[in-house]
């Protein structure tokens, strides 16, 4: 198995690349088509806006393989922007067409004028089903949260865990082979190590 | 449920860690990375790791330890000391920051936070304001406590939030190192004029000083000396305060 990590200039890679070094994993930077032939388990991590961010996986000639990589029905993890660049399409930024891995659009969060936006600290996960992710992490605990837009998933069934701020929403989800977390494990301490080291070790069935 | 965040403080001198009273009299506290380490197996919500050396305003030996403290730690990084500018920032933040902490340029380039923000994003951009009771009331100081600010800190506070700081880190001067509670008048005083999370800093030093920061509003208390000296670290802190039911961080 090989571990990939796709770098096209949207967000810093290096907590993500030391969080699963930490787990005993190596792993490879993936910039081109080329270096994704040999990737098994796949991560997207992103910060910034959904359109630039696809622009860029465009630009590097990425979206196609990505897609493919996962209709191969192997492993691959949307962290943050890279969860919300799943949905079928996303308005940050000009509206735009996503990778449409995980039915959905991406939206803001509900206009709430009491609610600070973006909603930034420690957070609870509620799991609203099982997962092989989520093997060894107790129900109901922290992970860290950066974010103003939201994923709202089109399909109940792909929502495996949920977060309330101002409203619920999912923060965890999932269909087939393909994840996506909108918290991030690798600032997540322990429980988010584990869920890296989870994602590591699945064969993307459920 | 938004928690409650408990951040230790590491101020740096160069590569080495200090602890400071009234933001002088510097005593050597050991090594950031180790310590950061330490602190984040002790379930410490966030870092904030500050160079005050007087000598090396210099970003380039922040950058290194960053780097270092983010290979080991996967805990949320807030950096500060000599940022000059968006460069100065992109270079930290390649090197694993989460947030990077502006305090002498929010006074005389304000554009700086609108900068850094519209790159990174709001949440990433804390301004620190540090303040000494005077006759007066507050008086605001840049430079690491060493140049005193002309503007208000109702004014200051106001102008930092407009120009778009996620956070702000409030710091009372005389109580650094002293370890006789936070000025409450003065976090007051902020968190009346401040719709953004604000931090609380200088003078944690016990249990009790965390909840009363809590108590005036304060989304995050930070504590320097409180963690250095003494038996005390943040799984023990958070011990407490969860008798109080103030809601923190499960794990």
């Amino acid at each position: 198995m090989s571990i990939g990590i796709i770098d096209v200039g949207i967000g810093n890679i290096g907590s993500l690349r030391g969080a699963l070094y930490n787990q005993g994993w190596d792993t490879q930077t993936v910039t081109t088509a080329g270096d994704l032939a040999d990737i098994t388990h796949l991560f997207l991590p992103g910060v910034g806006s959904f359109a630039v961010a696809m622009r860029r996986l465009h630009a590097a000639g990425l979206v196609d393989p990505i897609r493919q990589h996962a209709a191969e029905g192997l492993p691959m993890m949307g962290i943050c922007l890279g969860m919300q660049l799943l949905a079928d399409r996303g308005v940050e930024g000009g509206a735009s067409e996503g990778l449409g891995l995980i039915p959905g659009d991406v939206g803001p969060f509900k206009t709430d004028p009491q609610l600070r936006l973006p909603h930034v600290g420690w957070n609870i996960l509620h799991p609203q089903q099982q997962h092989p992710l989520l093997k060894g992490i107790r129900p109901d605990v922290d992970f860290y949260f950066v974010h103003s837009y939201i994923f709202n998933a089109r399909r109940e069934a792909d929502i495996v865990g949920t977060t309330e701020y101002g409203m619920s929403y999912p923060s965890f989800v999932a269909s087939g082979s393909v994840v996506g977390v909108q918290f991030h494990p690798e600032k997540s301490q322990r429980n988010g190590l584990r869920l890296l080291d989870n994602f590591c070790l699945w064969d993307g069935s459920c | 449920m938004l928690k409650r965040r408990i951040i230790p403080i590491e101020l740096l001198d160069g590569v080495r860690l200090i602890k400071t009273v009234g933001f002088s009299a510097p005593r050597d506290v050991g090594d950031p990375v180790k310590s950061s380490r330490v602190y984040s197996d002790q379930d410490a919500d966030e870092l904030v790791l500050l160079n005050i050396s007087r000598e090396n305003r210099d970003v380039k030996a922040l950058v290194d330890v960053v780097a270092r403290i983010a290979e080991q730690c996967f805990v949320p990084l807030t950096v500060g000391g000599g940022i000059r500018c968006v460069e100065d920032a992109a270079k930290l933040f390649a090197a694993g920051a989460d947030k990077v902490l502006v305090n002498s340029k929010a006074y005389t380039q304000p554009k700086l936070i609108a900068e850094i923000g519209d790159q990174y994003g709001k949440q990433a951009i804390v301004v620190g304001i540090d303040a000494r009771f005077g006759a007066t009331g507050f008086v605001l100081f840049s430079d690491c406590g060493r140049s005193r600010e002309n503007v208000s800190l109702s004014n200051h506070v106001a102008a930092v939030v407009t120009a778009g700081a996620g956070e702000i880190m409030i710091q009372s001067i005389d109580r650094d190192g002293t370890m006789s509670g936070y000025d409450l008048n003065l976090l007051r005083a902020v968190i009346r004029g401040s719709p953004i999370p604000i931090i609380s800093a200088g003078g944690a030093g016990d249990f009790m000083h965390l909840k009363q920061a809590f108590d005036e509003g304060a989304d995050a208390a930070a504590c320097g000396s409180l963690f250095n000296f003494g038996d005390n670290n943040p799984l023990r802190a958070k011990a407490f305060l969860k008798n109080y039911g103030i809601p923190l961080k499960r794990t």
